[in-house]
């Protein structure tokens, strides 16, 4: 089997302090096949691709890639060999346009060894193209894209660099059905040319459609690499998870809403033409789902009631008195809470430590009187819920950027749990999380919504949304196009409320 | 065996930081100072070095603090001189020394505020608006003086300049008193955190209901009160104020707390680290003297050991991100 390896990774071992990330790891990727990786959050897998990168050097064992012994010093040699990598974590630059982005560090030149924007634009054109995504403007700025057209654009740079072996970590959690489908093709279509995909993903589904082999990693081990055709789901999942797993919740939904309260209620909100004339209502104790296509408003709805943006008009009571939100500070103090979007952007404090960042919200209720924080009780209650998430860190003490993805998603659902808001908002909390994580936040959820927590949950996973959703708003082109019991929804009809409206206006 | 590993690790762990190195290097720079010159080690002149970085450890207190937000004051040394000379006309027109004091106080306040306004609700770049800042706060000294220095008679209040506990000035008292308060800040109250959390990610910081606009206003009038009080000290140490007190300072105190260990891109950094950087800044000058060192000579040192520090850093950085 060597013949056919484009790639073997042999014996490789890798520390960082205080953690062993991966250890004694070997693994051959073959010519053309698409190879899945999968293991819980901090299992490190982004830590192998990584490596196969040139972002880190292993402590033991070598890379062979073609055939010959490699050493990859940084990324620009990997991508010089033939691997190029899509990161966990955007790595775009932020004021630079798309073009510049797609074409960074190998800009096209002139004769005289200027920039040559116009070739440039024109190029990048055609590689948007060819993905099917040339509704990306090259020319804008990419911090005026959405986090899934960022995702989309750094899948554009990658395969544009003809390489031989494609890493892809975790491309689909910020990507709508819609657009995973569309990766899966533009996946296939590579493997037809005869490139290797190294994919990670925490939803087994998406394993199952497109993989020809899987490979677990569990606690910086690899378990076992099989072939998809005889893998299965629960197969999958104790192999990564090494124990028996608990299955996901089952919820008693809410029946009947005549003597509920209404907790929040938003009337004829408007924001810039993002979100128009949007109402609704929220009732206590339930999980209201929230969803739609990408870019249908669900997020800058969220965030207006939560203060984050300007209302432009529009009315939100809270508990029935009309509320006046200018800040997530007013709104933290009516009891809500936010789970934002982008990790990185929105939600870690990077340099902090896991504990300062879990506190962040409830500092203020840990400081005594004259706002000294009180050390112990700091530490105690973040200690408490790095076990009770079973947030992977050698210490409270450690430096949040270097937690797995996951890991840092769970900080920041710790953050927000400890501080017990009675209005929720979520918006994706699941991006990025492992399953057996997932159920756990989904029995949280549950919990919360039982103590009679009123929920938000936003999300593109229909069958999130249905297993865990009271009720569900669809929202499309900054509307709300219906609200659905759970009785009543399904995939069929979400996607109609969405596609009726595509009719009308087509 | 194990426990010796452990042990192994957290002295490890303590030299990534930053502020332990600029210390080691402060140590070696003192015993080599120690016998090259026999005058070094003698209290008058220990005194005599802590009172001569008290200031700039006192300033990197502020300015440390808005480097975490992520900003930069160069005003700091205008400022310092202002506030002296209108503390001086204050108390030159015959105000009683508390009134001259408050007004001190309140006048670095509100210059401290006008900062952390034009960044915060006008929205200029904290190097630009300081900038400004730093132009009219020096103007303004001029004005006063109308460029001759003012006398000022000591009383109470000269003491923070010019008095002592024991041997030591009540300026180097002051500093410790406020590095150790700033430190506590920092560290151990909800506005330190934020000050961080502002520095790390502004929208995070924003999402978790931090008013990141007020946490920058605080920062730059704590800059600006503490460039009065070195503003304060100045009148009693020299009786007196003159327009150009202050004058270069923000360099010495941008320099101090990078090399302690500040990152310059916000969100890190140890307050105490400043301390170090102040005191290493402190000695080099000192030794300069000391050694007799030509004044062209000590200019060009000076920068060699900024940017030897922060190389130092950043290097160290690089290797950790492997
Ligand atoms: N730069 C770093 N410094 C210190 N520890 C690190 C660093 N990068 C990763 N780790 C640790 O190594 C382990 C593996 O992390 P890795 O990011 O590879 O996990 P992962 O499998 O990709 O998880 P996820 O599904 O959450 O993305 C984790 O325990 C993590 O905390
Ligand atoms: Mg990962």
């Amino acid at each position: 089997m060597g013949k056919n390896a484009i790639c073997r990774v042999v014996d490789i071992t890798k520390f960082f302090p205080g953690v062993v990330a991966l250890k004694n790891v070997s693994l051959d990727i073959r010519k053309g096949e698409i190879h899945g990786i999968i293991g819980e959050n901090g299992a490190g897998k982004s830590t192998l691709m990584n490596i196969l990168a040139g972002v880190y050097q292993p402590e033991e064992g070598h890379i062979e890639f073609d055939g010959k012994t490699v050493n990859f010093k940084d990324p620009r040699e990997a991508q010089d060999t033939g691997v190029a990598m899509i990161y966990q974590e955007l790595s775009l630059s932020r004021s630079m346009s798309v073009a510049e982005n797609i074409f960074q560090g190998r800009m096209l030149k002139n004769k005289i060894g200027l920039i040559n924007r116009k070739k440039m634009f024109s190029e990048c054109r055609k590689y948007l193209k060819n993905l099917g995504v040339d509704y990306i403007d090259p020319k804008i700025l990419v911090k005026n894209l959405s986090v899934s057209q960022m995702q989309l654009v750094e899948i554009t740079k990658a395969v544009h660099l003809n390489s031989k072996l494609l890493i892809m970590d975790e491309p689909t959690s910020s990507l709508t059905s819609g657009e995973i489908s569309f990766l899966m093709k533009i996946m296939r279509a590579l493997k037809n040319e005869g490139v290797s995909i190294l994919f990670i993903t925490h939803k087994l589904e998406e394993i199952i459609e497109i993989t020809d082999r899987i490979t677990v990693l569990r606690d910086g081990r690899l378990i076992e690499t099989l072939n998809m055709k005889d893998a299965t789901i629960n197969q999958m999942v104790s192999l990564m998870v090494g124990r028996d797993f608990e299955k996901i919740v089952h919820r008693q939904f809410i029946k009947d809403y005549s003597n509920k309260e209404v907790v929040l209620e938003v009337r004829d909100l408007n924001y810039e033409n993002k979100v128009k004339e949007a109402s609704f209502k929220l009732f206590k104790g339930e999980v209201l789902g929230l969803t739609g296509l990408v870019g249908a408003g669900r997020t800058e709805l969220l965030q207006c009631i939560f203060g984050v943006d300007r209302i432009s008009s529009g009315a939100v009571l809270v508990n029935d008195k009309p509320v006046k939100i200018k800040h997530p500070a007013d709104a933290i103090k009516l009891g809500m809470g936010m789970i934002p979007e982008g990790r990185k952007e929105q939600g870690m404090f990077l340099k902090l430590t896991v504990k300062d960042n879990m506190t962040m919200v409830h500092l203020k209720q840990l400081a005594g009187r004259l706002t000294f924080i009180k050390k112990k009780r700091q530490r105690d209650i973040a200690k408490k819920y790095v076990d009770e998430l079973a947030i992977k860190t050698p210490s409270l003490e450690q430096i949040a950027e270097n937690l797995s993805g996951g890991n840092q998603q769970k900080t920041i659902i710790a953050r927000w749990i400890m501080h017990e808001p009675q209005i929720f908002f979520l918006d994706e909390p699941t991006h990025g999380i492992d399953v057996g994580a997932k159920a756990e936040i989904y029995h949280f959820i549950d919990d919360l919504a039982k103590s009679g927590v009123s929920v938000i949950l936003l999300s593109s996973e229909l069958p999130e949304v249905l297993t865990m959703c009271d009720r569900i708003m669809v929202m499309h082109h900054g509307e709300i196009k219906g609200i659905l019991s759970h009785k009543e929804a399904d995939q069929v009809k979400i996607m109609k409320l969405i596609i009726e409206d595509k009719e009308k206006s087509a | 065996m194990s426990s010796s590993g452990e042990s192994n690790k957290k002295i490890k762990a303590l030299f990534e930081k930053p502020e332990i190195n600029v210390l080691i290097a402060l140590l070696v720079l003192c015993i080599g100072l120690s016998f090259a010159s026999p005058y070094f080690l003698t209290a008058k002149n220990i005194v005599n070095v802590l009172r001569q970085f008290s200031l700039i450890a006192i300033l990197a207190v502020g300015q440390a603090l808005i480097i975490v937000t992520g900003g930069i004051d160069l005003s700091v040394g205008s400022v310092v001189g202002f506030t002296a000379c209108f503390g001086a006309a204050v108390a030159r027109w015959g105000a009683p020394p508390g009134i001259t004091l408050l007004s001190i106080l309140a006048m670095g306040a509100v210059v401290g505020l006008a900062n952390g306004m034009l960044v915060t609700k006008i929205g200029i770049a904290p190097f630009i608006a300081t900038l400004g800042m730093m132009s009219i706060a020096r103007g303004f000294s001029l004005l006063i003086t109308m460029g001759v220095p003012i006398h000022v008679d000591p009383t109470w209040i000269s003491v923070f300049g010019g008095g002592y506990v024991g041997i030591f000035p009540v300026s180097v008292i002051t500093m410790l008193v406020i590095v150790g308060a700033g430190f506590v800040l920092a560290n151990n109250t909800t506005l330190g955190r934020n000050v961080y959390a502002v520095g790390n990610s502004e929208q995070a910081a924003k999402f978790s209901g931090i008013r990141v606009d007020r946490v920058k206003i605080m920062v730059f009038t704590i800059t600006g009160v503490l460039a009065s009080i070195c503003g304060l000290i100045l009148i009693g140490q020299l009786e007196g104020a003159d327009a150009f007190y202050g004058n270069g300072y923000e360099l010495d105190v941008i320099a101090a707390a990078v090399i302690g260990g500040m990152s310059l891109s916000g969100g890190e950094g140890n307050l105490l680290g400043i301390l170090v950087g102040a005191a290493l800044m402190g000695v080099l000058k000192n030794a300069f003297v000391l050694l007799a060192v030509p004044g062209y000579w000590q200019v060009v040192a000076t920068g060699v050991v900024i940017i030897g520090a922060v190389s130092l850093d950043s290097l160290r950085r690089k290797r950790t991100a492997r």
